[in-house]
């Protein structure tokens, strides 16, 4: 009552209304948008691609300014793993310019997430950085979703510190102990004498768990910063003189050359033994480069369609190309054979 | 105001003939105003209620005494479990008052320039703006905090990073301003002329009079400000989760990295199994969260009904 008394009353009702209005306004696209989201581009293409399409030439010619809501464009699902997404949408972006009444919606969130989504049916594709787990597999079956497994590119974690910090190698069981917290200053691995800034990922990652399961083998320190995504902990890392962190192998890199700030370490096996770095692509398909893991996607039966086509443009020559390009490494003989296994 | 005049001339003239028909309209609206207060109160109680009933299975399993138990929250641990939510909780409470720190002497201060030293168009201007601050995505802000504000706070304070608690502070008190200008402005404008009158015929400067009496006098309305502005404070999320580092170490200072119990359900709720005891935990997680929230409210309410001056 007493705003409404004062002299800025009826301005301030004004500009309330207003901004109201606005927000109605905004809610109510966004909510028509939300059905569209699927299918944005199109949108301007639509004759053409619906011209294509015979079944809804037939129901609804004239409809073809409208979106393809009856059969229009196919639209597959994607959502996990935040070290994938980036490399999955320009492999969608591809795929997408060549089958024009295909949709791919990428979204990231972590590979929990993704799982969780699968999981649930609310997505077609889950993108994992990691295997699925037991109860994962289990929970999926009851929800009656049958998880088929694809490996579609070879990530190296990589173990990125400050570009400024004077180290340039260390064991994979120097890292285990520096994110387990046992080894606590920069000194004790041969670098200046200063605190180890500890950055990691969340608990929804699937670079978390790998990195946990792999290389620490038990619980990471208290201490460690629990940061939302790979470019986060780039930026971390990159303004923190005393950071190490863990990221995926594709946000070392930018066009080939490591992005400003940061520097990824070589690493070996044991102490004392010849590190090797991760951004060398004889490194990693020679086995020399120890923290290195397939990156997969979970599909919820054996593909078939538009799905099969996606994931048969992943694995084929071109799409390894396109993965090399962005940064991660193509598929070894030993995932393509657990490929043609989980497909068969 | 003069169109809001005639239209209420209008109205009475119509009240004047007083039929029986505008009678049952009012009553109509009056239930429906009643109802729709009422649903609030529903919600409160059936999200009270799903809070607990969902948090039962952990309270059972865990067992309440563990959740406060010293230990860390860490229920996908690669060995052994713990649910400790104490440093969550500190954690909270630090970003809580911390960001008060920061928002209320500058909230205090901006809504005494609004309301006392700011000639109307100053304020017409500035109004809207310091409300357009509560419109900010959170997420805008954590990104702000993350790649600007942490940089510049280590520097200032020599620290290696400045992802730590002083950061979410400040990012949750620009977000807590708004709520205290607005609720402070209008605690200071409701003391009466009489007062500044009375105290500048007494010989007083503006700023005695200001600082001695009215700030005084619309001390309750401030402190009750505030505590709203604390409870927006602890209940953040986004930005907190995105600037504070989220670790979960026992934090020392405003300089470690701390995780909130926002934070946390937020960190876990996308991925946890669902029925699972961490599942169940989150759950319980959330409910302390709203009784955090829900006592500071009852506070700020009950210090603003009990030491309300009777102007």
């Amino acid at each position: 009552m007493l705003r409404m008394s004062r002299a800025m009353g009826k301005k301030r009702m004004f500009l309330f209304t207003f901004v109201l209005l606005v927000l109605v306004v905004l809610t109510v696209s966004m909510t028509g948008c939300g059905t569209q989201a699927k299918a944005p581009e199109p949108q301007a293409k639509a004759p053409e691609t619906q011209a294509k399409a015979p079944e809804t030439q037939a129901k609804a010619p004239e409809t073809t300014g409208g979106q393809g809501t009856q059969a229009g464009p196919q639209s597959i699902q994607i959502r996990g793993s935040d070290s994938e997404v980036n490399l999955v949408q320009r492999l969608a972006e591809v795929f997408m310019e060549e089958n024009k009444n295909v949709q791919i919606a990428v979204t990231g969130g972590g590979s929990g997430t993704g799982i969780a989504a699968l999981i649930d049916g609310t997505i077609d594709i889950a993108n994992s950085s990691r295997p699925m787990k037991e109860d994962e597999i289990n929970l999926a079956r009851k929800n009656g979703i049958e998880p088929v497994p694809v490996r579609f590119a070879v990530d190296g974690v990589a173990v990125i510190v400050n570009a400024g910090n004077p180290v340039e190698a260390l064991s994979v069981t120097e890292i285990g102990a520096i994110f387990r917290g046992e080894i606590t200053n920069w000194k004790e691995v041969g670098g200046e004498d200063s605190p180890i800034g500890l950055y990691g990922r969340q608990s929804n990652s699937g670079t978390y768990v790998f990195f946990m399961e792999t290389v620490l083998k038990g619980d990471y320190s208290p201490q460690m910063r629990n940061m939302g995504g790979n470019a986060d902990i780039v930026e971390a890392v990159s303004a923190d003189k005393t950071g190490i962190g863990y990221v995926a192998i594709g946000y070392v890199t930018d066009g080939g050359k490591v992005r400003p700030g940061i520097k990824p370490v070589n690493v070996s096996k044991n102490p004392g033994e010849t590190g090797y770095s991760p951004i060398i692509l004889e490194n990693i398909t020679g086995g020399k480069y120890p923290i290195t893991r397939p990156l997969y996607q979970f599909l919820n039966g054996k593909p078939e369609g538009a799905i099969k086509d996606f994931i048969m443009f992943e694995l084929s020559e071109r799409g390894q190309k396109i993965i090399l390009e962005q940064g991660f490494y193509p598929l070894t003989d030993e995932d393509k054979k657990f490929n043609e296994n989980s497909l068969k | 105001m003069a169109l809001a005049g005639v239209c209420g001339a209008r109205r009475a003239c119509k009240d004047e003939r007083g039929s029986a028909m505008h009678n049952f309209k009012e009553n109509m609206i009056k239930r429906f105003f009643m109802l729709n207060g009422l649903l609030s109160i529903v919600i409160l109680l059936g999200i009270f209620y799903l809070l607990l009933s969902r948090s039962l299975p952990a309270l059972q399993e865990v067992g309440l005494k563990n959740f406060f138990a010293p230990g860390y929250w860490k229920p996908t641990a690669f060995a052994t479990p713990q649910y400790s939510m104490l440093n969550l909780i500190r954690g909270t409470f630090m970003v809580g008052a911390g960001s008060l720190l920061f928002a209320v002497p500058l909230g205090v201060a901006c809504a005494t320039y609004l309301a006392e030293v700011a000639g109307s168009r100053e304020r017409e201007v500035l109004k809207p703006i310091i409300e357009i601050l509560a419109g900010i995505p959170s997420v805008v802000l954590g990104f702000f905090g993350l790649v600007v504000l942490s940089p510049i706070i280590a520097q200032i304070f020599g620290l290696n990073s400045g992802i730590n608690a002083l950061n979410g502070s400040i990012l949750v008190g620009i977000m807590a301003l708004p709520t205290i200008v607005s609720l402070a402005e209008d605690a200071i404008s409701a003391v009466p002329q009489s007062y500044r009158h009375a105290s500048l015929a007494l010989g007083a400067t503006r700023w005695q009079t200001i600082l001695r009496v009215i700030l005084p006098a619309a001390l309750s309305g401030i402190i009750a400000a505030s505590m709203l502005g604390m409870g927006r404070a602890v209940g953040e999320t986004m930005t907190v989760l995105m600037a504070t580092g989220n670790a979960l170490a026992k934090p020392g200072s405003f300089f470690d990295s701390v995780r909130t119990l926002s934070a946390n359900i937020a960190i876990e709720m996308g991925e946890v199994p669902m029925g699972s005891i961490h599942y169940h935990s989150l759950f319980f997680v959330g409910l302390v969260l709203f009784i955090i929230t829900f006592v500071i409210n009852l506070l700020a309410d009950i210090i603003f009904q009990r030491y309300r001056e009777e102007f």
